[in-house]
């Protein structure tokens, strides 16, 4: 019997998986070769998407990217025969502690998840008080993966020692970051990962109830989360009594509703009590006051995901990794116009230069990379002269700039970066709850104040400047607050782009 | 088009199925959007009653979200990603040649009701871009060709 790969990421869907997977079976049935067929997690490697595997003796052997036409070299072999999968070098190269099991077990295999090393932290936190847990997650060093890289083991604390019947555990799936996609790919493929993670923290703070509110964009994440949380219920993962200890915890799948803004935590939790999706202003924390007002631990789906690991194998081999403040791998989202983009874990302190330049081979267009986007839409775009810079939490900030969920977009010289900050206006503008005057009216003026500079009036840049300021200091959250970030870094390392005469003469 | 008060009867069904939720409104008009194509206007004074809240906050919360639509779409619909990661392997070429092919701008559905054109950001498929959804399907690296087959399938 044959054993065979095929991914399930939405990626790999994307690319043509099921065409794949059919035009497999046809063949199989026609040389009469029993074949099992396993819907994995993607690896990661987008660009070898669908990434299709066989089981051999010696280990995985990898073929892509596979096209339906191509797939009798599965059976016989061929030139896209990429070798044993573990040797890849892009792969072996990696850290991979949260994403350990993505793209190697089925994803909604529990059986598969414990012979992975599965449930082990869970095991190991269900014998520890809550403030044990708390402790051992603080000493690892994890920090918010959602971006602003809030001390995930404090934040713990807070719940934990805020008094209150009822506590909730809200994991922030509302991936909506341009260039990010470690959320999407670890929730489609391994789930239970997310939802160990969550139950430990149930067990950290006290709290018997936890939502994932993922973003409607992610059908297959919705999907596989659906499924796996009913598994885990079935199986005594969660419900009334966690792996036997008598601590309830219960999860529930929610949708969002296409508005980016509520992947802001306040914004988020307004919109899972079924309000508008408005930021809150801080204080009260959610910690103190979320969810329906009482205490909740709101946390990105990579920091929840990273929980288990820690419980298993120890807050000082966690934090064994990484450099400075920065503890533990960070999963790298290398995406946008580059050759090899795709997800890659390892320990903070890359330079962006290794990962946009070795890791990720430089452009697809195979032309000079002129800026690279760092965390999303409210991220930073870095100049060349600024690839040195090592990842980091504090490293990037003392550049203006920030690491967010750590997805990197690549853009060749083609780019016009007059034309990407207005953007990074209009998605403001739309975008916007509302709320704050900064962020609503900032933004469409901002769009306007950006037409004036391409229009050839650059009296209009000083203005542009001062109203960055002003969204950058008066806004209520990010997304008003950081928009600054990509407009003023286009405006400050690209000024050529901003300047009608140095346009007109490239052109 | 089904008449009110079958609307109002299957509204009534949604809202009791979702008892004991926590935060409702979100998962009821998702429901109700799976049901219908879109939200009725009949359907939000029956909300509104069941979960206590005014007919304006009911409309308030809908309007918010980009998914929720007050007119039925198109038979299809085509989503195309603006994001950045799109934007930088061609996505602004792409959506101006399917803008161009439909005769609609963005949010727009062609005269005879087949197609519905609109703007998504990020599908999470940022590392193999420009990245379309049509009528729920994923597909990656599109470009004008792929526009073409995309839209001579769905017509």
């Amino acid at each position: 019997m044959l054993k065979v790969y095929v991914p399930r990421d939405a990626a790999a869907k994307a690319l043509g998986a099921e065409d794949v997977v059919a035009a497999l079976r046809a063949e199989a049935a026609r040389r009469g070769v029993d074949v099992t067929i396993i819907r994995n997690g993607s690896r990661g490697m987008v660009w070898l998407e669908p990434l299709v595997e066989v089981e051999t003796p010696e280990g995985r052997v990898a073929f892509g990217p596979m096209t339906p036409a191509a797939v009798t070299q599965v059976f016989d072999g061929g030139p896209l025969s990429l070798g044993l999968t573990e040797e890849l070098p892009w792969l072996k190269a990696q850290t991979r502690l949260t994403f350990a099991r993505c793209g190697i077990i089925d994803p909604l295999s529990l059986a598969d998840y414990r012979a992975h090393g599965g449930l082990e932290g869970l095991a190991r936190a269900v014998a520890m008080t809550g403030a044990e847990i708390v402790n051992e997650v603080s000493q690892s060093g994890l920090r918010g993966r959602g971006g602003a890289g809030f001390p995930t083991g404090i934040k713990w604390k807070t719940v934990h020692d805020a008094p209150g019947p009822q506590k909730y555990i809200v994991a922030n799936a509302d991936e909506g970051d341009s260039g990010t996609f470690a959320d999407r790919m670890i929730m489609e493929g391994d789930p239970f990962v997310l939802i160990e993670g969550m139950a430990i923290a149930g067990l950290a703070v006290g709290a018997t109830k936890g939502f994932v509110y993922i973003r409607s964009e992610y059908p297959d994440a919705i999907e596989v989360m659906t499924e796996a949380v009913a598994i885990a219920t079935r199986e005594g993962v969660l419900g009334a009594s966690v792996l036997g200890s008598g601590k309830a915890f219960d999860l529930e799948i929610r949708t969002g509703a296409g508005a980016y803004v509520c992947g802001e935590e306040t914004s988020l939790l307004n919109s899972l009590e079924g309000k508008r999706g408005t930021v809150r202003a801080k204080p009260p924390l959610p910690a103190l006051q979320g969810f329906m007002g009482h205490p909740t631990v709101v946390n990105n789906v990579i920091s929840l995901a990273s929980v288990p690991v820690i419980l298993a194998k120890g807050a000082a081999f966690y934090a064994g990794f990484g450099l400075g403040r920065s503890r533990g791998t960070i999963p790298l989202q290398i995406a946008g116009n580059v050759k090899q983009g795709g997800l890659y874990e390892i320990a903070f302190g890359l330079s962006l230069r290794e990962i946009v330049q070795q890791i990720g081979g430089g452009t697809a267009s195979g032309r000079p990379i002129k800026a690279v986007q760092v965390g999303g839409p409210l991220g930073a775009y870095l100049a060349p002269h600024q690839f040195d810079i090592p990842f980091g939490y504090e490293e990037y900030s003392g550049q203006n700039a920030l690491i967010g969920h750590a997805g990197l977009t690549v853009f060749d010289d083609s780019a016009d970066m007059l034309k990407l900050a207005r953007f990074a206006m209009e998605f403001c503008a739309i975008e916007s709850c509302g709320k704050c005057t900064p962020c609503r009216i900032g933004a469409v003026r901002g769009v306007e104040t950006i037409d004036r500079i391409g229009r050839g009036d650059p009296s209009a840049i000083p203005l542009l400047t001062d109203l960055c300021e002003t969204m950058k200091s008066g806004s209520l959250c990010a997304l008003g607050g950081f928009t600054p970030y990509p407009v003023m870094s286009a405006l400050t390392h690209f000024p050529d782009d901003f300047s009608a005469t140095a346009k007109e003469a490239a052109e | 088009m089904p008449d009110q008060s079958a609307i109002i009867a299957r509204v009534s069904e949604i809202i009791a199925s979702h008892q004991g939720v926590e935060g409702p409104l979100l998962p009821i008009l998702h429901a109700i959007q799976h049901q219908f194509g879109h939200v009725p206007q009949a359907a939000l004074p029956v909300i509104a009653q069941a979960l206590s809240l005014s007919k304006a906050e009911v409309h308030g919360v809908m309007s918010f979200y980009h998914d929720f639509r007050e007119e039925p779409a198109g038979r299809h619909v085509v989503k195309l990603c603006r994001a950045e990661s799109c934007q930088s392997v061609g996505a602004d070429r792409v959506a101006a040649h399917a803008q161009a092919r439909l005769g609609v701008d963005w949010h727009g559905t062609t005269p005879d009701g087949a197609v519905t054109l609109e703007p998504v950001f990020c599908l999470g498929l940022c590392a193999c871009g420009p990245a379309a959804m049509v009528d729920g399907r994923l597909v990656g690296r599109v470009d004008e060709a792929r526009v073409d087959a995309l839209l001579a399938e769905v017509r």
